[in-house]
């Protein structure tokens, strides 16, 4: 074999220990991730609830960005596999007081930390710091800045896939900030690669950024064109703490133009279901009455994201063995 | 390897299932819960108690995520869970499984029953006992017990009969 073969061998080897974005995920870990979540789904009669796959490792929830939702289904997928689970609240640790970033991994590393769960404001901190990281050290995105949220775009394919058949017959709407949204570009990643029959993004213009149609989606600026005959609608939410210019006249203006009520709900397929990757603001993009109405799934998202990151750790962990 | 070839497999289910008979008429189990090993023990296990547990029902245990290999050799592909669709607690477990080698997989299904309740006991019903045992594990009833080599692989094929397949292990 030639060095420079070898080399890139290895590269992917060490890609292959993260989890960092879809873009450029394999079909076959894509898959094999789905599989996994499935078969940890069933727990049915057991009397213990844990699985032995990552006893005696440890997971460090490390958050530069206040979350609640990822955080707490990261930590529950931990303990569901029997691993040992720190949170570091970035914000009141010693990194306040002047540590690097740097220091703080090292620290971490040598208290024999074996997955790094990151989020992050800054698009590409998963991936700097996978890089900083030591050789047996796996790290997962929990989402950077706007770049991406990889479990979440996984959690979110599970749950349209139990719910409907095949991808390639699905109209997919993703309504509201895409802009913003970490989410909806690994939410597109995702839908292209299971080969959804048509991927929708839908918002004002200020909101969907210019060229997103080269990404092989289509843009719609009126929300009624975008959801007919949507199967699937992923409501965003609207990320206020992101949007440094005037880019809305105002939230209830929004809510006008763009907020997913009943009535516009009735544009999409009958049997349509509604998702939602949390926090939600009631009023502003969704109404109360669909987010709690029997089209949506936003709840199942929620205990799918637990099954999902399982399988996403489990599958890391046991990757890094591999010859 | 060819004698291990030529046995009557179905011969050798009836003399378990004959044993395994006995042990339920001397009242050794009372409470009886069928869980046979993926995949092997599963269709084994479930010839092997239809004539003596017939009105039994039977449960699928698959070890994939109890194995103490997959640090070694990644997760093992099948995925199908386990199933075990009656309580644990308290019970006599009958645990199929087609053969017996190194005990491994018995430690792997005896650490997931434990998760599912405490069982009475643990009986083991084997077809093959191939020896070669590195974990105190013993069978209660085995079909047949030959010692082989780890160089062969022994497989069970259930063609037009039942057959032992013997495999040489590529280095």
């Amino acid at each position: 074999m030639e060095e420079s073969d070898k080399k890139k061998i290895n590269a992917q080897k060490k890609q292959e220990r993260h989890f960092l974005s879809i873009n450029n995920i394999s079909k076959i870990l894509f898959n094999e991730i789905l599989e996994r979540a499935e078969s940890f789904q069933v727990q049915g009669t057991r009397e213990i609830k844990k699985l032995p796959l990552l006893r005696g490792k440890t997971v460090a929830n490390l958050f530069f960005e206040p979350s609640t939702r990822t955080r707490t289904t990261f930590e529950l997928a931990a303990k569901k596999l029997s691993a040992d689970v720190i949170n570091i609240d970035i914000q009141t640790s010693a990194t306040r007081k002047g540590e690097s970033l740097k220091d703080t991994l090292r620290t971490l590393e040598s208290m024999q930390t074996d997955i790094f769960i990151v989020r992050h404001p800054e698009s590409g901190a998963a991936k700097f710091i996978a890089e900083l990281v030591g050789d047996h050290v796996s790290v997962i995105n929990a989402g950077d800045g706007r770049h991406e949220h990889p479990t979440q775009a996984m959690v979110d394919m599970f749950t349209i896939r139990k719910n409907k058949r095949n991808f390639s017959d699905l109209i997919v709407s993703i309504v509201g900030d895409v802009n913003h949204s970490r989410v909806a570009r690994s939410e597109i990643h995702a839908l292209k690669l299971v080969g959804t029959k048509e991927i929708r993004v839908v918002g004002p213009k200020t909101l969907i950024p210019d060229q997103i149609e080269k990404l092989g989606v289509r843009a719609f600026f009126s929300l009624d064109e975008g959801l007919k005959d949507a199967d699937v609608i992923i409501a965003l939410r609207l990320q206020r703490e992101r949007m440094q210019s005037a880019l809305l006249p105002s939230e209830k203006e929004y809510y006008r133009c763009f907020g997913l009520t009943q009535e516009r709900l009735k544009l999409a397929k009958k049997d349509a279901i509604v998702m939602h990757p949390g926090p939600i603001n009631r009023g502003i993009e969704i109404e109360s009455s669909v987010a709690d109405g029997a089209q949506s799934v936003i709840l199942e998202q929620v205990s799918n994201g637990i099954t999902v990151r399982m399988a996403v750790m489990a599958i890391l962990s046991a990757l890094k063995y591999q010859k | 390897m060819l004698e291990l070839e030529q046995l009557n497999v179905e011969e050798i289910i009836n003399s378990v299932s004959t044993k395994l008979s006995s042990l339920k008429n001397e009242n050794k189990i009372k409470d009886p819960a069928l869980i046979g090993i993926r995949r092997g023990g599963v269709w084994i296990g479930r010839r092997i108690s239809e004539q003596c547990f017939p009105e039994d029902r039977f449960g699928e245990l698959n070890i994939a995520y109890y194995r103490d290999d997959f640090r070694r050799i990644g997760l093992h592909p099948t995925v199908e869970p386990s199933e075990l669709p009656f309580d644990i607690e308290g019970r006599d477990v009958i645990l199929f499984d087609d053969i017996l080698h190194t005990g491994r997989t018995i430690r792997a299904a005896m650490n997931e029953i434990f998760d599912f309740g405490r069982p009475n006991s643990i009986f083991l019903v084997v077809l093959l006992d191939r020896g070669g045992r590195e974990l105190p594990i013993s069978p209660d009833i085995s079909g047949i017990n030959m010692e082989l080599s780890d160089k062969y692989h022994v497989k069970i094929e259930n063609n037009n009969s039942i057959e032992f397949k013997v495999f040489e292990r590529l280095e």
